[in-house]
């Protein structure tokens, strides 16, 4: 297994609204090998979705260094190593289904042939083929945020970055989209996730490894592997090992907060 | 995830989006609009029969109401507004109808010219600010005081500068565009600026340039803020083009037309009120041609009024 992803020493610092310097990151040091699924799991303010920001380059650590695939985090970007997937599913109103899905492919350059093949191929992966014309507003939640996925892996990125892209669905239909992501996982080989969750199981239940954060300041508390077998599914929820996982992420995440 | 997902989530988007129940509005509007002409044609023809019995003098408790206002000079009966559209304008000469026709395309016509102009100057001005900070603090001030300064005072002056020039055609268009940039600036800088940040994000993932960011997300977000500017400086440029016919001493359209039937307003009130009525079915067609455009330019809005 290859390191793709190495974040040394990462500190964010910035000044909250109150002019009182928030200590978003600190001293955060984390490798993630290529084709794994990790996800960031901690309580409000402990800087998960501020460390796959600075991850994607959409901002910048105070100090420390992310290196990708030798590079760095802006070179990463740049090469369009990234896709990102926000919580809010931001599609553009103005473009229907499939034309969202080619925003990153009129973006990248891809021939119009490129373009329809592509995102066709992409909304059958995730089920959308019906909906191609419709507008964003015509969509339910669920629907919506699996074209915001679609379109993020059109352009076939190495690293998928989401930021609790399922935060906003009920949990029916969050553990289907679990289910989906899996699948999609799987599909793309050596595609590496970087997951960001604020639920226990849905951590469980997707992850290769958990990263276990606690604020004030933002630190790295624990590393859990994840050991469950694959493919999962909903008898993998049933497991004695699912359960003794998800009470260890319970126990590092209070833990965390009582320090 | 198919085996899971109930047909009903489908169902019901598919029904919202193909079969939108039957919109009434359009009639509702039609109705509306003619009702208010009626209620407005009733007053006005009943204050002038009130006034009109009671010898424009009405007597209200002890004191006495000056209602000469409604009388035939002052107002007009709307039967001999719409009446002298018929008549001839002059001893001899064409219909007022025909001869406000034609005022009406030269005017149109450089209402047209003057809101193309002031759009693409608004347009440009507001991508400008949009870019640059320190543009917008500077220059953005002095937009907003230029249309503190009256149309009527800057007029003479644009048509001075315009003869000089050697460009007297474009005095009018010029003048129309002054008040018509104003509000696409306004509008569109507020169009191109309101992007949701993870809308910016998104683009950033992509390593878009500042042009695919301006074309791709600014520029359709501002779509539907222009389109209400448009709609404003549509208006504005007939009364623009209008305003700056009268200092050009331009004869050929509707601002010409109102000097010269404003002179001779005692003889003929009604085709001065005629002319005014034409000028107002300019403005109402331009404004309709821009809202038709809009319909056709922005598909994706839903239809908030269900």
């Amino acid at each position: 297994m290859t390191v793709i992803i190495s974040c040394k020493n990462l500190t964010k610092k910035f000044k909250g609204t109150d002019g009182a310097v928030v200590h978003a990151l600190d001293n955060i040091n984390l490798d993630v090998q290529q084709g794994e699924f990790i996800s960031l799991i901690g309580p409000s303010g402990c800087g998960k979705s501020t460390l796959l920001r600075v991850i994607a380059d959409l901002t910048d650590a105070t100090s420390g260094a992310v290196t990708v695939n030798g590079k760095t985090a802006t070179q990463a970007r740049k090469d369009r190593d990234y896709g990102f997937v926000f919580q809010s599913a931001t599609l553009y109103d103005w473009r229907t289904v499939v034309k969202n899905v080619q925003l990153p492919l009129e973006i990248m350059k891809y021939s119009k042939e490129r373009r329809d093949q592509r995102a066709r191929e992409m909304l059958h992966m995730v089920e959308l083929d019906d909906f191609e014309n419709k507008y964003p507003w015509q969509l339910s939640g669920g629907m919506q945020q699996r074209v915001s996925i679609a379109r993020a892996l059109a352009f076939e990125p190495q690293i998928l970055l989401m930021d609790e892209p399922f935060g906003a669905l009920d949990e029916m239909t969050r553990e289907r989209m679990n289910n989906e992501l899996l699948r999609i996982w799987t599909s793309f080989p050596n595609m590496t996730v970087i997951f960001v969750t604020h639920s226990i199981s849905e951590a469980v239940y997707l992850s290769t490894r958990i990263v276990v954060m606690s604020p004030r300041p933002g630190r790295v508390s624990e590393i859990i592997d994840v050991n469950l077998p694959r493919p999962r599914g909903p008898e993998t929820r049933e497991l004695d090992d699912f359960f003794h996982l998800t009470s260890r992420v319970r126990h590092a995440l209070h833990e965390g907060v009582a320090h | 995830m198919s085996d899971s997902v109930p047909q009903d989530v489908y169902a019901a988007s598919s029904v919202r989006a193909e079969n939108p129940p039957v919109d009434t509005s359009g009639i509702r509007t039609i109705v509306v609009m003619a009702l208010m002409v009626i209620v407005v044609a009733l007053a006005w023809e009943g204050l002038k029969a009130l006034g009109s019995a009671n010898n424009y003098a009405l007597p209200i408790g002890g004191a006495t109401l000056d209602f000469t206002f409604v009388n035939d000079t002052q107002l007009p009966h709307i039967a001999a507004i719409f009446g002298s559209f018929v008549e001839p304008a002059q001893r001899n000469g064409p219909p007022l109808a025909q001869v406000l026709f034609s005022a009406s395309v030269v005017t149109l016509g450089r209402a047209v010219s003057g809101f193309v102009m002031g759009a693409v100057l608004g347009g440009l001005l507001a991508i400008l600010f949009t870019h640059s900070a320190l543009l917008q603090r500077g220059l953005l001030p002095y937009v907003v005081a230029s249309q503190t300064v009256p149309i009527l005072a800057i007029a003479p002056m644009v048509v001075v500068w315009m003869r000089q020039a050697q460009l007297p055609h474009l005095a009018v268009p010029v003048i129309a565009a002054y008040l018509t940039f104003f509000p696409v600036t306004i509008y569109a800088l507020r169009g191109l600026t309101s992007v949701p940040p993870t809308s910016l994000e998104l683009m950033r993932s992509y390593a878009a340039t500042p042009l695919q960011i301006l074309w791709k997300l600014r520029l359709p977000n501002a779509l539907p803020h222009i389109f209400t500017a448009l709609k404003i400086s549509a208006t504005a440029s007939v009364v623009g083009a209008v305003i700056g016919e009268l200092p050009s001493g331009l004869q050929d359209g509707l601002g010409g037309a109102i000097l010269n039937f404003n002179q001779y307003y005692v003889q003929s009130p009604p085709r001065l009120w005629a002319t005014i009525v034409a000028a107002a079915v300019v403005g109402i067609l331009f404004f309709v041609v821009v809202a038709v455009s809009e319909r056709i330019v922005v598909r994706w809005s839903r239809n908030d009024s269900d």
